[in-house]
């Protein structure tokens, strides 16, 4: 008997944990999502799927949407080229490599909102940005990047690709090193150009880690709060607004707990897809080579 | 030609290290820089000579942000510190003790990972509210131990699997029960695996601002990352006590990760390649 419980009540500390901050509140969320639940009107009662309807035909939220979706790819793909890019040259042996792997790391470990800060002043109408496209005749009048509803988005990926690519970099990394280094040799003998086993040997063995790596990137992409909320607010004209920053605001500042999980409901949902879709193209390409 | 390859590449890894390095380094300098220098169009590089410590003093003394920062150590160190705790006695009972159901604990640990923080936040504010948490170093810290266990628990129970199983058994021919064996055998072998479990769990806390901005209510118990989003000056946006902040916060993280660097990516990788 004692064989038997002690296995179990070393987990019980750790799942309590997730039942209580991860599971518990995302059914709630769930179920808060067909309630017309308000701070501010009062309301709490069941309403089916009004949320689902009112989410339907808003247009702030179909934005919302778009601009997620859109941040999601656009950094997922430049961080998996970048990062595969850096991961190539890290894996040469040369002098200094300690020293750049070490810097690597340091974009990684800094936290988002410090590198809101700092993309928010680079990027800024007096900001070294703008003093050097200015210097070089790029452009007449300084920017205004992140005033401009169409170029405060794609400043807001730059500064994600910058924090994260490190991230990617690492995990192709890693997924290299697991390549036999006598397959290296064995093209080579066979009088395989250096771009050939590139293409034929590394790239499809480096494939599982490649995907797993972004989809790990593309569910932590979606999500994206901390920089609109500290670098944009989700402006100009609501055009940084992400699916989290509306959520947050109906919620927050709207106070209005039905709607605003409803909207979260549909990233959780969104979420779940993205990490399915993945998991259907993982298994498949697995069961091409096992 | 091989002398072009050669430059090419030279040129490709210190663009690597310069794209890495310049933006924490141009805080660096914004920080030691006087405000009339920050506010001309043309930039001052080096804030040598003419530097100043102004800046620094306006976050301590004006901005009164070490609050900030007591508050963030007490919540990240006890977090990650009981979530270290609960994540090894998991780790252990899957890696290497009869668990019945194995498979679906861990497919659960995934899944919750990849759960957003906006579907979580309105239920664990209604429930620390309801236990008079709300705005209470525990109540965060009790949630941070959540968020963080599911990557601890994996990069674990990863590191655990790699001990060989004789280690252990000879343990318990001696005697020892599974704590023991646990606390006195695993453990230390395992120390590679538990730095990184312990650094990646604090730098999430201390980097996480969703949750931190929603449940701690009130500015004195609020934690670094709401200090800094909400920064603001009265008449222009202070770059410079921004800069000069940002550095406060960042310097310990980045020599916590210089120091144990081949360990972080250890750790990082051990879930993405070898899962």
């Amino acid at each position: 008997m004692r064989l038997r419980l002690g296995p179990l009540l070393l987990v019980v500390p750790m799942l309590a944990s997730l039942l209580a901050v991860s599971l518990y509140p995302v059914l709630r969320t769930i179920w808060l999502a067909f309630r017309n639940t308000s701070l501010a009107a009062q309301g709490d009662r069941f309403t089916g799927l009004a949320n689902a309807r009112r989410l339907a035909s808003d247009s702030h939220f179909w934005k919302a949407w778009r601009q997620t979706l859109e941040f999601t790819a656009a950094t997922t793909i430049a961080e998996t080229l970048l990062g595969l890019v850096i991961a190539l040259a890290l894996y040469k042996r040369f002098r200094g490599r300690g020293f750049v792997r070490a810097a690597v790391l340091v974009p990684w470990a800094i936290p988002t909102v410090v590198t809101a800060r700092t993309f928010s002043w680079l990027f800024d109408q007096g900001g070294l940005v703008n003093y050097l496209l200015v210097k070089t005749h790029l452009v007449g009048q300084p920017v205004n990047f992140l005033g401009s509803t169409t170029l405060a988005l794609p400043t807001l990926m730059a500064a994600d690709i910058w924090k994260t690519t490190p991230f990617m970099a690492l995990l192709l990394l890693a997924g290299l090193q697991t390549i036999p280094p006598g397959l290296d040799e064995a093209a080579r003998i066979d009088g395989a150009s250096s771009w050939s086993y590139f293409w034929r040997v590394r790239l499809p063995l480096l494939m599982p880690t490649l995907l797993v790596a972004s989809l790990l990137r593309a569910l932590d992409a979606f999500r994206v709060f901390d920089l609109p909320y500290v670098v944009t607010g989700g402006g100009p004209a609501s055009s940084t607004e992400t699916m989290s920053t509306y959520a947050y605001n109906v919620l927050f500042s709207g106070l209005e707990i039905g709607y605003g999980s409803a909207i979260a409901t549909s990233m959780f949902i969104t979420e779940v897809l993205i990490a399915c879709a993945f998991g259907v193209f993982i298994v498949r390409r697995v069961r091409q080579e096992g | 030609m091989r002398w072009v390859r050669r430059g090419a590449f030279g040129i490709l890894v210190a663009g690597i290290a310069v794209w890495s390095l310049f933006p924490f380094a141009w805080q660096l300098a914004t920080s030691f820089e006087p405000d009339r220098d920050l506010a001309r169009f043309t930039p001052t590089w080096l804030p040598i000579p003419g530097g100043t410590l102004q800046h620094y003093r306006n976050v301590f003394v004006a901005k009164d942000f070490a609050p900030y920062i007591v508050n963030s150590v007490i919540v990240d160190v006890s977090a990650t510190a009981i979530a270290l705790v609960f994540a090894a006695l998991a780790a252990y009972s899957i890696a290497r003790l009869p668990l019945p159901g194995k498979g679906i604990v861990l497919g659960l640990v995934l899944a919750v990972s990849m759960f957003p923080q906006i579907s979580i936040v309105t239920p664990l504010y209604q429930i620390l509210i309801s236990l008079h948490l709300i705005d209470t170093y525990p109540g965060l810290s009790g949630v941070y131990i959540g968020l963080s266990l599911p990557l601890m628990v994996y990069i674990l129970w990863a590191h655990f699997r790699t001990i060989p199983q004789e280690i252990d058994e000879a343990a318990r021919i001696d005697g020892a029960s599974p704590l023991r064996a646990l606390w006195n055998v695993i453990i230390p072998v395992a120390l590679p695996g538990v730095v990184p479990a312990a650094l990646l769990g604090f730098i999430a806390s201390w980097n996480e601002l969703l949750l931190a901005l929603s449940l701690m209510t009130s500015p004195p118990r609020q934690t670094i990352p709401v200090g800094i989003a909400n920064f603001t000056g009265l008449y222009s946006v202070p770059w410079g006590d921004i800069a000069a902040a940002s550095v406060v916060v960042t310097v310990p993280l980045v020599v916590l990760v210089l120091v144990f660097q081949r360990r972080i990516v250890e750790g990082v990788t051990a879930g993405a390649v070898k899962g």
